[in-house]
This record gives structure tokens, sequence and C-alpha cells, in this order.
């Protein structure tokens, strides 16, 4: 049996999705689009072009929702599947850009640059747990008009899973494409076996901007798929409660689904939540909040309701360092993800209220991640039953260490962490250096990087990647790149 | 590749079956069986140990190469008999007075057994009169008890003072090791040594021997 957290009964799911339903129809949202207000105008929304309002009938809505995949898929360099977003499964992915990284030889949180990105994606491509790269944070040496494509081009060019990205302006989708066209080899080929995933996030309350409505329009015409991630925050940019911020965020998720499939019918989706608490002590958004988790966890309902696979920022801390509170908050919130069944979680590696990504939080993250994955596996009879021989065996044999039974179902049954989860008797961590979280951490990222492997992308690829990045980089400005790694 | 490293090999893969017919090969094809004993199996053995000791492999895989080497001292003992199979020691285990916990002293004992060592186990709930007389009876080096609980555990103090008391301390020498165990507590009862794991035990031991 899978283990699943359920925190929305039937009924009360029914009437999220309902009253949401309703405000679309009443109230609407507002869009700084002209060519999406006419694409909602042409299919039967009334649209208040002075106020930049469109209000959604029901039966568009409808319309959307029959032509929004149930499922999909995601594919790493090589064309491998690495992701199916269908029914009960969980994928990780690191948290996604962050402005500081968390220095791990000085404990200070700082403006990263290439070299760190280079090394965070040599990182993510070994560690298995994470299906997909993110473009985790933007690198400071490069001008901001290329930060985003410029992190897509670093990912595709060190690490062969897809990559979870966004453009920040509705010119850089352009460049952006272009490069996963250079990775893939073609069109046909991109949208047959997407190798990136974009986030688009409209602006609580029930506003899409020009930049994020345009990207999800490109990348609908393009065949990407796309995360729609409302961002309310309860209590200041959506109501206290949460059953009232899970309605307004569905709401604003639901405006998402109708511009994309109106856009191209049948994108596939991914029903994301960003959803958080207020915290009006700090006037801060905390992602690492148990309602905040709730939220997440609640939205994926609603969605799998809709029968859309489902996303969430979860499994992050607000922490600033690599302590307690990081690991508490970020393995709670993979617990619940993960028990939940929410196909995306966006999360590990983040600190600081989504502000700053750590390397060595990655690293612990990722055991966190596979505890989950091996909680949502379940307890499930392996040659169990009949008990008695295996017991029998066992008196008279006075241990079970090299029994067919274990040597058969040891790998399956029993997760054995990674050394920076330390379960060794105190004398043997004494004698080998009393290292803390944080030392085996730093020690677990070097030697993972160290033993890093080229990409299979081909080096035609590679090539194509460069001479696009270097045109977008001299288009911002910037006569070269900066420090060029081999890759 | 020669026979003795394929059985060495073999050793190494935990495959007994296939120990077992290299072995009976090597000495119909005329290697004298001390050579079969050092070259093969030994030698697979002390690869094993040595992957152990840095961590590369676990408990399961050793217990698999020495049953693979038991397989072929099987088939070596007959001819091994007149001089007798050469043992790296010997060693009597037990769980302390009042203790029923026997799951690490049975890991020591089964990791001793595979670095050669010949292991008398008195099993759970022993009396220091019985490890000592054992002791002496089977001519050990080393005496080596275990306990699970901090209520058992000051019993071992019993076992390193009788051992003095009979004026044994220089050729019967005392490790103590269990969960609630620590150095500190080792040195404080006059214990000879003190391992925190069945994997460190066996080095330990090895010490010993050579001390004693």
């Amino acid at each position: 049996m899978r283990p699943t957290l359920c925190l929305l009964e039937d009924p009360l799911a029914e009437r999220i999705v309902s009253e949401a339903r309703d405000v679309l129809a009443t109230l609407g949202v507002e869009v700084h689009h002209d060519g999406v207000l006419n694409l909602l105008a042409d299919h039967g929304a009334d649209v208040d072009r002075a106020a930049r309002r469109a209000r959604l009938p029901a039966a568009l809505v409808d319309r959307a929702l029959a032509a929004v995949p149930h499922a999909f898929r995601l594919f790493d360099a090589a064309g491998e599947p690495t992701h199916d977003f269908s029914g009960w499964n969980v994928h990780f992915t690191p948290g996604s850009a962050a402005i500081r990284l968390l220095d791990g030889a000085t404990g200070a949180l700082r403006a990263p640059v290439t070299a760190d990105y280079v090394r965070y994606a040599r990182l993510v491509a070994g560690l298995p747990h994470y299906a997909a790269q993110s473009t985790a944070f933007i690198p400071a040496d490069v001008p901001a008009a290329i930060s985003d494509s410029y992190r897509l081009f670093l990912s595709l060019l060190h690490g062969e899973k897809p990559v979870i990205t966004g453009a920040f302006t509705a010119e850089a989708f352009a460049v952006m494409h272009d490069l996963l066209l250079a990775a893939r080899g073609s069109d046909a080929a991109l949208r047959e076996r997407p190798l990136a995933l974009f986030t688009c996030c409209p602006t609580s309350p029930l506003q899409w901007s020009e930049a994020t409505v345009s990207n999800l329009v490109d990348c609908a015409r393009a065949g990407i798929p796309v995360e729609v991630v409302a961002v309310p925050f309860s209590g200041f940019l959506a109501p206290v409660t949460l059953v009232g911020t899970l309605v307004q965020h569905a709401a604003e998720n639901l405006s998402g689904v109708v511009i994309a499939q109106l856009a191209a019918p049948g994108t596939s989706l991914l029903w994301g939540c960003s959803a958080a608490i207020f915290d009006i002590r700090t006037e801060t958004a905390p992602l690492g909040a148990v309602e905040t988790m709730m939220l997440a966890c609640g939205a994926n309902e609603v969605g799998r309701r809709l029968g859309m696979p489902t996303q969430a920022y979860i499994a992050l801390s607000d922490a600033k360092a690599l302590d307690a509170q990081a690991g508490l908050e970020t393995g709670a919130g993979a617990v619940l993800a993960a028990l939940s069944g929410i196909n995306s979680v966006s999360g590990p590696g983040m600190l600081d209220l989504e502000n700053a990504q750590s390397l060595e939080k990655l690293v612990v993250d990722h055991e966190a991640c596979g505890m989950a994955l091996r909680l949502v596996a379940g307890i499930e009879p392996r040659d169990d039953f009949p008990a008695r021989p295996l017991l029998e065996e066992l008196l008279r044999e006075k241990h079970l260490l090299i029994a067919a039974h274990t040597r058969r179902h040891l790998a399956g049954q029993i997760r054995f962490p990674g050394p920076v989860i330390d379960r060794a008797p105190e004398a043997r961590w004494q004698e080998e250096g009393a290292l803390t979280l944080g030392a085996r951490a730093t020690r677990e990222v070097e030697r993972i990087v160290a033993a890093w492997q080229p990409s299979r992308l081909g080096d035609d690829a590679k090539r194509a990647l460069l001479r696009r990045m270097e045109a977008a980089a001299r288009a911002a400005g910037l006569d070269a790149l900066p420090v060029r790694v081999e890759a | 590749m020669d026979l003795l490293t394929r059985i060495a090999n073999e050793v190494r893969a935990g495959e007994p079956d296939a120990v077992r017919a290299l072995a009976a090969e090597a000495l119909a094809a005329g290697v004298a069986p001390a050579e079969v004993l050092r070259g093969g199996l030994i030698a697979g053995m002390t690869v094993v140990g040595d992957a152990f000791r840095l961590r590369e492999i676990f408990l399961p895989d050793v217990l698999l190469a020495a049953r693979a080497m038991q397989s072929g001292l099987e088939v070596l003992r007959p001819q091994l008999a007149a001089g007798g199979v050469p043992t790296a020691g010997r060693v009597v285990l037990g769980t302390v007075r009042g203790d029923l916990h026997d799951i690490g002293k049975n890991l020591v004992g089964i990791l001793l057994g595979g670095a050669g060592f010949d292991v008398i186990d008195l099993g759970v709930d022993v009396p220091p009169e019985r490890f000592v007389d054992s002791a002496v009876e089977h001519g050990a080096a080393v005496i080596g008890i275990s306990a699970l609980l901090t209520t058992t555990m000051v019993g071992m103090r019993e076992v390193v003072a009788l051992v003095r008391e009979r004026g044994l301390a220089d050729r019967i020498k005392v490790i103590v090791g269990g969960a609630p165990l620590t150095e500190a507590f080792a040195r404080e009862i006059g214990a000879d040594g003190y391992a925190y794991d069945a994997a460190s035990a066996v080095g330990r031991v090895k010490q010993l021997v050579g001390a004693a």
C-alpha cells in the first residue's frame, strides 16, 4: 500500500473548485497583454479592455480542462525518459532562481558566479534523487538581460537532466527556445521529447503580467511544458484562511490553464503551487511554515481532482545556514510532498525564503528526498509468508545476514544513505575525524563534483549552444562569456 | 590466471562451490595443501578484510567470503590433518553475566572465524569463572566479553579482576565491547582492549594476540 496524505475531504475540494470557477466568471483576471485578451475574447471570455480584465465563463474553463493532458513526460539530453508526471509519481528538483549562494567555505550568503553554477550543475548530475536540474540560482557575473538564458545554457552544457527553468522577460524566451532547439536538434524532436519545463507565475491577486503571460503563450505554442504556479500569500494578498487561499490559488491557476490551452490545445501543464502564509512579524512569506506546506499539499489535491499532474514549492527552508531548522523544515516538506503525491517537488537546496541556494544543503536534502521516496514505496510483503521457514533459518544460523532472503531483498527494503548521514558508533565517528554535518556535506560536494563526467550531448550541439549564448551575450553588451569551463 | 589466484578471487566473491571445486583441482594438480591455504584462501580473505576495514564492503560480504573460505578448508582439512589447520589464535567469547543480548557477540565471532581465529563461543549470561576457566582449558589468548545493558556491563570488571587474581594477565588478554561501552570505561575496568563494532574487534584481537 502506498501511504498517502489527504487534507481535503471531497466536498471541500469540490467547493474550492466551484468557488474558483465563480471567481473567474465574475471577478475574472487582469491580463496585461493585448494579444492574450484578444485570444480570450475570441473564445467567449467577457473582456473589459480598459480595465484589462477578462471574465472566464465556466464553459471556457471546462473546455480548457478537457484539453489539458492528464500526464506527460520529460526526457534528458540523451532522449531518455526521466519524468512520468502521472498518478502518484513523485520527482524532486532543486529549488530555483535564488539570488544568493551559501558559500560552503565561509558560511556567508553571497552573490553566485559562473564557477558556482558549473559546480552546481555537476553536483546535481551526481545526485540521483533529483530527476531534474533547475536553473537554481542567478550568476551575477553576466548582465541581467541574459541571466535567465545563461543559466539554462550552463545547465544544458554541463548536465544531462531536463531543466526546470523560466524566463524573466518576454524577450528572453526566444534565446532559451533556441538553446533548447540546439540541444535537442529540431523543433519536432523538442516537442516529442521535452527537455525543459518553464515556470509561469500569475501575480496575486488574479493578475498576469505581460512578461509572464507572454512566456506562457510562447511555451504553449513551442510545445514546451509549463508549470502554472500561483503565489498567493495568506492574510496579505489572499484570504488568511487556508481554504480561502486555496480558492484564490485555484482561480489564478485555472486562468493560466485556460490561456495555455487556448494558445495551443493540449499543452502539457503542471498544476503548480507556491502559495504561502504571510508572517506579519517578519513581513515575510515563509516556505518552511507548516501552513505553507499544507497549502502545497491542499493545492495538489485540487489539481489532482481536476485531472492535472501537479507541482509545488516545498521541501525547502527559510533558515540562513545548514542548521537544524534547515533540516527539519526541508525534511518535513519532503515527506509531506511525497505522501501527497506531488508529481514535481521544487525546493531542495533552498534557504532564506527562496533567496539562497546551497550546494551542501543539496547534498543533505538529497537524503531527505531519498527517505521520502522510500517511505512512499510503503510496506509490502516480499517472500514473507509463511514466516516460519525464515525464522527457523534464523534460529538455526543465529543470524540472517547472508540468508538468500536477505540477499534477495536487502537493496529493495533498506535504503542506505550517503556519507552525509552519520550512523556510526560515537567511537568510530571520533576515529574518522568527528566531522559535523556541514563538514561531511562539504566533503561530499567535492567528491561528487570531482567525479562528474561530461554530458553525452554531442559536440556539435555543445558548439551550437555556445554560439547561441555568445550571440545573446554580445547583444547584451558582453564581449565574452565568463570563465569558459570544459564541458 | 593461476589456480591460487582464482581461488582467492572466488573467496572474495563469496562463491563456496567454486572455491571447493578449485581447491580440489589444486590438490589434484599437486599443489601443497598449505600453499592452497596460504596463497588461495587466506590471500582472498586478506583482501576482503582490508576492503572491510576501508568500508568498501560490508558485513554480509565478509560473511559470504568467510563461508566460501570454509568450503575450501573442508577440502584441505583431511590433508592438513596431520599438522592441523593453522589458526590465527584462539578466542573465548561470551556475553557478560546477566546479559542475554548476543547479536554483537555473534557478529564478532563470525568475523573472527572468517579472519582465521578459533572461536570458543560460551553463549550468553556467562559467569566470570567460566570465562577464565574456558580460556585456560582451551589455551585461549583472548577473552572477549559483550554487553548491551548499562546494568550488566559493570560485571566485566569481575572477569578482568579474576584474570589478574589468577596470575594470567600476561598470557590472557581481555577485550570488551557493546553498545553502551566506551573506551574510557574499558580503561577504567582495566580491560586490555575495546572495540566499538565487530569490524574493529578483529583488528584489536589481532593486536592482543600479538601481545599475549
